[in-house]
């Protein structure tokens, strides 16, 4: 579905972050994208949606390549990708309800955007996903008043009300605490199943992309090191994608899984 | 063998006194600079003059003045102060209105961030030749063109007020959030709308504060402007001079005084709202 070729981007400073990747993902699966610092994870997330402009190399989604488009073609292309970010990138002044919305900017005109009069279905789309992330009542309330985990909750409806076929998730849990991370990768994970969609997940902590994901590729100063399922991760392969330490406790570190499960749900069930 | 050498590079520091290094890391520079700070500022005090017995021929006439605070006289004049005072107000909230918004787009243009480099080029010129040209030069200009009146006055602080809100405004912007603005454009959506939802929101509150304090420099701009005849309470302020009615001028300065206090006053107000 999604299909990079020879995918390169040099930085105007010289520094060559994407050195002609090649990466193939079919519809549904949901990758984690790992690696050190500096390798272009996020690079080529954006090079998929253009946010930063590829030097070279072709991105196909679908049967449409997406490096060739102009610019209001790039923008009806850019509705298939859903973007979740790192720092959750809400518009921190808008109301929760406003930032889910502009999910459906790419579908609205420029009239009905300014107004904030969106069509019934989207606002109907809006509160269901809302409710289905357990914010249904924080609609009305601006962004900033939210807490970390819940605004990356508001990120996920944003990128999901743009009816994508593609999420690309840009280290959903680096500024999240250990619980809040497991949620939202789950909660990430479930909509992509309930979906079928694909997703393609930056993410630094390797014991987290081992618990959710179907599939792995390790990035190294630009190239791929290393593409296979998530048990194909031995202490070698870490260390051929992050140089040397003691790989042992990421490795195992799989534990009280079942635990976690169960205290989240009764969380769950408390709200 | 690097820890042997640490080791004994950390024997010497120890005991040692620590002070914060210099800024300037040439000692002559340095000195030298702070002397030739001083010595000019010494030179520079001395080769003003100081007439001390015009100053105290002086001093009564400043009395008089300030002694014409004590009963500002605002009845006799009331119509001219009236008109001249409503003149510039007019005035000031036209001219704000006008350069706030011809100042959005150009705002727009001159962020380096969101421009391309033509269209920033372009805005960063108009901007340049705004803030150039003082007000009072524009305000010469303007009377010599278009006549004695407030439609001068009007003009000057409108084309001030266009370099100073874009200038400003530019610079919010290039201060602003990128991530938040580049998720709004990841969402598909046009250039208006990515700068409606991805940057407005972002720059909205220092916009509201920049007109109202624009605002305020409007209006005591305007009564400047009327000493060079571009109307307004400047021009009312001017003759009571003329005339040596000190009564009457001081009841306008204190008119003018309670207006900028008025003003911000509610800029304050107004400022904590947006947040």
């Amino acid at each position: 579905m999604l299909r990079l070729e020879k995918l390169t981007k040099t930085y105007p400073t010289g520094d060559q972050a994407l050195k002609a990747v090649d990466l193939e993902v079919p519809a549904g699966q949901v990758l984690a994208l790992i690696g050190p610092s500096g390798a272009g994870k996020s690079t080529l997330i954006r090079c998929i949606n253009r946010l930063v402009e590829p030097t070279s190399g072709k991105v196909w989604l679908g049967d449409q390549e997406i490096t060739r488009l102009g610019s209001g073609a790039l923008r009806r292309a850019r509705r298939r990708m859903g973007m979740i970010f790192q720092e959750y990138a809400l518009v921190e002044r808008l109301t929760v309800m406003e930032n889910v919305l502009s999910g459906r900017l790419g579908y609205v005109g420029f009239w009905r955007s300014f107004l904030r009069k969106y069509p019934q279905a989207d606002i109907d789309e809006a509160f269901r996903l809302l409710d289905r992330v357990g914010l249904l009542e924080m609609a009305d309330k601006r962004a900033d008043e939210l807490s970390g985990g819940q605004r990356q909750r508001v990120g996920i409806c944003r990128a999901l009300i743009q009816d994508p076929a593609l999420l690309l998730v840009d280290e959903p849990t680096a500024s999240l605490d250990p619980k809040t991370s497991r949620q939202i990768m789950r909660l990430i994970c479930e909509l992509c199943a309930e979906r079928g969609l694909a997703a393609i997940i930056n993410i630094h902590d390797v014991a987290l992309a081992k618990l959710f994901v179907q599939r792995v590729v390790g990035l190294r100063f630009g190239a791929i090191e290393f593409d296979g399922p998530p048990e194909a991760l031995t202490p070698d392969v870490l260390t051929q994608i992050y140089g040397e330490e003691d790989w042992e406790q990421t490795i195992e570190d799989v534990p009280d899984e079942e635990d976690e499960e169960e205290e989240a749900e009764a969380e769950e069930a408390a709200r | 063998m690097s820890a042997t050498a640490t080791a004994s590079e950390l024997d010497l520091l120890l005991g040692r006194k620590w002070k914060k290094p210099p800024f300037i890391k040439r000692p002559w520079l340095r000195w030298g600079l702070i002397v030739g700070a001083g010595i000019y500022l010494a030179l520079a005090i001395s080769s003003v003059p100081v007439n001390w017995a015009r100053v105290y021929e002086g001093l009564e006439r400043g009395a008089a003045f300030i002694a014409a605070f004590t009963s500002p006289d605002f009845v006799s004049r009331w119509n001219d102060i009236y008109h001249g005072m409503m003149e510039s107000l007019i005035m000031t909230v036209a001219a704000s209105v006008v350069g706030i918004l011809i100042s959005i787009p150009i705002g727009l243009g001159a962020a380096r961030n969101i421009a391309p480099l033509p269209v920033y080029m372009i805005c960063r010129g108009i901007v340049a030749v705004s803030r150039a040209l003082q007000e009072i030069i524009v305000a010469i200009l303007l009377v010599a063109i278009f006549g004695f009146g407030p439609l001068a006055g009007f003009l000057t602080l409108s084309f001030a007020s266009i370099g100073f809100m874009s200038k400003l405004l530019a610079e919010d912007i290039e201060s602003m959030d990128r991530v938040q603005a580049e998720a709004i454009k990841a969402t598909g959506a046009s250039w208006l709308q990515w700068i409606n939802y991805g940057v407005q929101p972002q720059v909205m509150p220092r916009l509201v504060g920049l007109s109202m304090y624009r605002l305020d420099i409007n209006f005591r701009e305007s009564a400047i402007l009327g000493l060079v005849g571009a109307g307004g309470i400047g021009a009312t302020l001017n003759t009571a001079f003329d005339r040596y009615e000190f009564d009457t001028a001081a009841a306008i300065l204190i008119l003018i005084i309670g207006t900028v206090m008025a003003l911000e006053y509610l800029s304050g107000i107004i400022r904590a709202k947006v947040q």
